[in-house]
């Protein structure tokens, strides 16, 4: 299915949350995530399964002022 | 110096972002003595690795970590940006910033106390970046913030204490309350001045990041910020109009 990640269009093949992050390369980083602009804690993203559509977005740590 | 609950060294509170090189960063917080580095959540591709990259390099500064919500404009987006800044940085401090204008980066005043009681009510410690409104602090305070960041001047502009009254104002208002100089300083003299009128620490990015020699200002700001402290706690004497000989006038010679 097609879902957002990050503002970009992507095509994958899973449909949770945590099993995209591991389809996407993001196994073992640290990343925090929010789906349709709300927070997903990483404790629960087994949990969370994705639709055609939704607005994943995957941080990481960087400068800040 | 005590935040939320926490005690700090260092009145010099340094940003991350803008400097040429990360080796020039870590120099810079080396002779900047700062105690607090502000940094912030930002998108990654999978195969980047950026974040693990620059996580390495702040958690060897071996300072406390301020998370920020830099660009939010609206409460929500500010809200899950705090929430993925605590599990990120693993902290409950949020510098939160509210953006309401665009040319100013002025915070919105109202967007910044909603967001501020949402995520004081989730358990975050919030550092609001604010202005130099008195209405404003009392309800950022009212919200459950126990630290006020009033800007100096709009972010990244240098220009200094633009409102002097103003922050005189909320100084004597809140005298409690701590408070960080957050924007705007590009050269030491406006954080001693800041430090002087006895706000309890500067926060600054870009007057070191895009000094020509970054490490040397961070130092700079450092004494600054030292030379302006002790002056508040030394209590300055008042100015007067008309000048007051220092020397005394008793046993001159008389010499006509």
């Amino acid at each position: 299915m097609k879902i957002m990640i990050n503002g970009s269009p992507t095509d994958v093949r899973a449909d949770t949350l945590s099993a995209v992050l591991e389809e996407l390369g993001f196994g073992d980083a640290k990343v925090a995530t929010a789906v349709n602009e709300d927070f997903v804690p990483a404790a629960q993203r087994g949990q969370v399964t994705l639709a055609p559509g939704d607005r994943v977005e995957i941080v990481t740590p960087r400068q800040g002022g | 110096m005590q935040l939320y609950g926490s005690e700090i060294a260092s009145r010099l509170m340094l940003g991350t972002a803008q400097y040429p090189s990360p080796s020039v960063l870590t120099e810079a917080f080396r002779r900047s003595g700062a105690g607090i580095a502000t940094v912030s959540v930002r998108r990654e591709a999978g195969n980047e690795r950026a974040g693990a990259a620059f996580w390495d390099l702040v958690r060897d500064l071996d300072v406390a970590l301020l998370p920020n919500t830099a660009g939010c404009h609206s409460v929500r987006e500010a809200v899950t940006t705090a929430q993925m800044a605590r599990e990120l940085f693993d902290t409950p401090w949020i510098k939160l910033e509210v953006i309401g204008h665009a040319d100013t980066l002025q915070p919105d005043p109202f967007g910044l106390v909603e967001a501020a009681r949402i995520l004081t009510d989730e358990g975050f410690k919030v550092f609001p970046y604010t202005t130099e409104d008195v209405v404003l602090a009392g309800r950022l305070l009212g919200a459950g913030c126990e630290v006020l960041m009033p800007w100096g001047a709009p972010i990244g502009t240098g220009l200094g204490l633009t409102n002097i009254y103003g922050l005189r104002t909320l100084r004597a208002q809140f005298p409690e309350v701590p408070m960080v100089v957050d924007a705007g300083l590009g050269l030491p003299s406006q954080a001693a001045m800041a430090m002087e009128m006895g706000f309890d620490a500067v926060l600054l990015n870009t007057a070191v990041a895009k000094a020509g020699d970054p490490a040397a200002m961070a130092e700079g700001f450092a004494g600054a910020v030292e030379a302006g402290r002790l002056a508040f706690e030394a209590d300055p004497m008042e100015p007067r109009d008309m000048a007051a000989p220092s020397t005394p006038l008793i046993g001159k010679a008389f010499l006509e």
